[in-house]
């Protein structure tokens, strides 16, 4: 069987569902693939998000899909100090913690309302690309085999993304840019739900500990942890394991869920589209490296993609290689404007962290307790660990 | 490469960890082809010890 659209978008996380929504506002003809049985599940996901750039996207915060607000973050070193980043302290920390399905399924069904179609349990196995263009995509739904013909494909098919491969985009990350990441929803502890927690330090080699409240006493608490820095098979469960049996608060938590996934903590690419063919969110590693958040960005890279797209099937630029190129080149252009300076910082700042002891992860927190800080930027710490540890500047030298 | 598929949490952390591109990721279902190196990352790389060297326990 043959199919042709305007657009075929791979993947219906937030990304792919905000690219398919853009697309078809603009009246495109959308085909969004998901290869699970039902959006957004199961999750995989910390689920804790930041407000301000839900907005730009045009998502109304909605009941439905979020479990708690968040007044801030607090950063709880390896002794125990902690470090409150809040709305008086390093501005935009509030956010949300969500349900994560349900609020990829908000997205689809936005997309939808716009007119894309969506296909389920319908998995890209292939793709044929000739003349630096992609001509179809092999897609088995059901049982099915269909050959998807687009003008343009937008590929959001996450951090196993399969698509860049086949279009000749290499994606693939060296074992100290990836975090290997397990987490347990825990019903019954105590804690303050206003705040996220971050634990740093050795317990979560190259990574952290996150406790995400969810409200009402559950609360998401997982690790990350640098695959470079894996011993051996199964190490990622031990050491969370090991961080909640020494924390009383969390081991009388009862888990109602196990969520594992992988995050890219790269360096931007040097190029996530080709032709006709676009990456968006995970699968083009958009994720901030630093936190691992990747919702946000994807949403954000989505929509550009999602524009262009449009722009490229209107301009009829999709039938020549040399136009799609140009075209290829403006999302490129849109989506590292608007992200790519905060990635290479956060990068930067995630590869000095994974290298610092506790006994700098401590100094470096009581340090930034006593100075007043309205935005934590990387200059305003080095000024407040300079004054108070000077001997711990030259672990963060190249920060600047 | 052996992968517990009771254990297996099909959370894609193999596939983007895999140098050669070898492990697929279905919805649930991981299938490895014939470019493993048997280099082991994966091994490791699995949050919950899934996956095992061919003739390990």
């Amino acid at each position: 069987m043959r199919y042709e659209c305007d657009l075929l978008v791979i993947g219906s996380g937030p990304g792919g569902s905000t690219a398919a929504r853009f697309a078809a506002e603009r009246g495109l003809e959308v085909l969004l693939v998901e290869k699970r049985q039902e959006v957004g599940s199961p999750v995989r996901c910390g689920e804790g998000i930041s407000k301000i750039w839900l907005d730009e996207i045009g998502i109304q915060p909605d009941r439905r899909w979020i479990a708690q607000e968040i007044d801030g973050a607090r950063i709880i070193s390896p002794s125990g100090h902690v470090l409150i980043l809040d709305a008086s302290r390093a501005g935009n920390e509030t956010g949300y913690v969500i349900e994560r399905d349900v609020f990829d399924r908000h997205l689809a069904i936005r997309a939808l309302r716009s007119g894309a179609e969506m296909w389920m349990k319908a998995m890209a196995v292939g793709a044929e690309f000739k003349g630096g263009l992609v001509r179809s995509v092999h897609v088995k739904c059901l049982g099915n085999h269909i050959q998807v013909v687009p003008k343009v494909v937008i590929a959001a098919d996450g951090f196993e993304s399969q698509c860049a491969c086949w279009f000749g985009i290499n994606t693939r990350l060296n074992p100290k840019d990836i975090e290997s990441c397990l987490q347990y929803r825990l019903v019954g502890i105590e804690m303050d739900e206003r705040y996220n927690d971050f634990y740093l330090g050795s317990f979560a080699p190259g990574g952290y500990v996150w406790v995400f409240s969810k409200g009402d006493g559950e609360a998401n608490v997982g690790i990350g942890v640098q695959v470079a820095k894996i011993g051996s098979a199964g190490e990622v469960k031990r050491l969370l394991d090991a961080f909640i049996s020494a924390h009383p608060d969390l081991e009388r938590g009862r888990p109602i869920a196990i969520v594992a996934g992988g995050v890219s903590v790269c360096a931007p690419l040097n190029r996530v589209s080709k032709g006709n063919a676009m990456l968006v969110g995970d699968a083009a590693r958009q994720v901030d490296p630093l936190t691992g958040g990747g919702v946000a960005n994807a949403c954000r890279a989505g929509r550009h993609a999602g524009l262009v797209a449009a722009d490229m099937v209107e301009s009829d630029a999709w039938k020549d290689r040399e136009s799609a190129e140009k075209w290829a080149s403006e999302y490129e252009r849109r989506w590292r404007a608007e992200l790519e300076g905060h990635l290479i910082r956060n990068y930067v700042a995630k590869e000095k962290a994974s290298q610092l002891t506790d006994e700098t992860f401590d100094k470096i927190v009581l340090a930034l307790q006593e100075v007043e800080i309205d935005r934590i930027t990387t200059i305003d710490l080095l000024m407040a660990i300079k004054k108070r540890y000077p001997d711990v500047l030259q672990d963060l030298e190249g920060l600047l | 490469m052996k992968v517990d598929r009771l254990a297996c949490l099909y959370c894609g952390v193999c596939v983007g960890s895999c140098p050669v591109g070898a492990i697929t990721l279905y919805d649930t279902w991981i299938e490895f082809n014939d470019r493993c190196t048997g280099c082991g990352i994966c091994v490791r790389a699995c949050p919950v010890g899934a996956i095992a060297t061919e003739g390990d326990e």
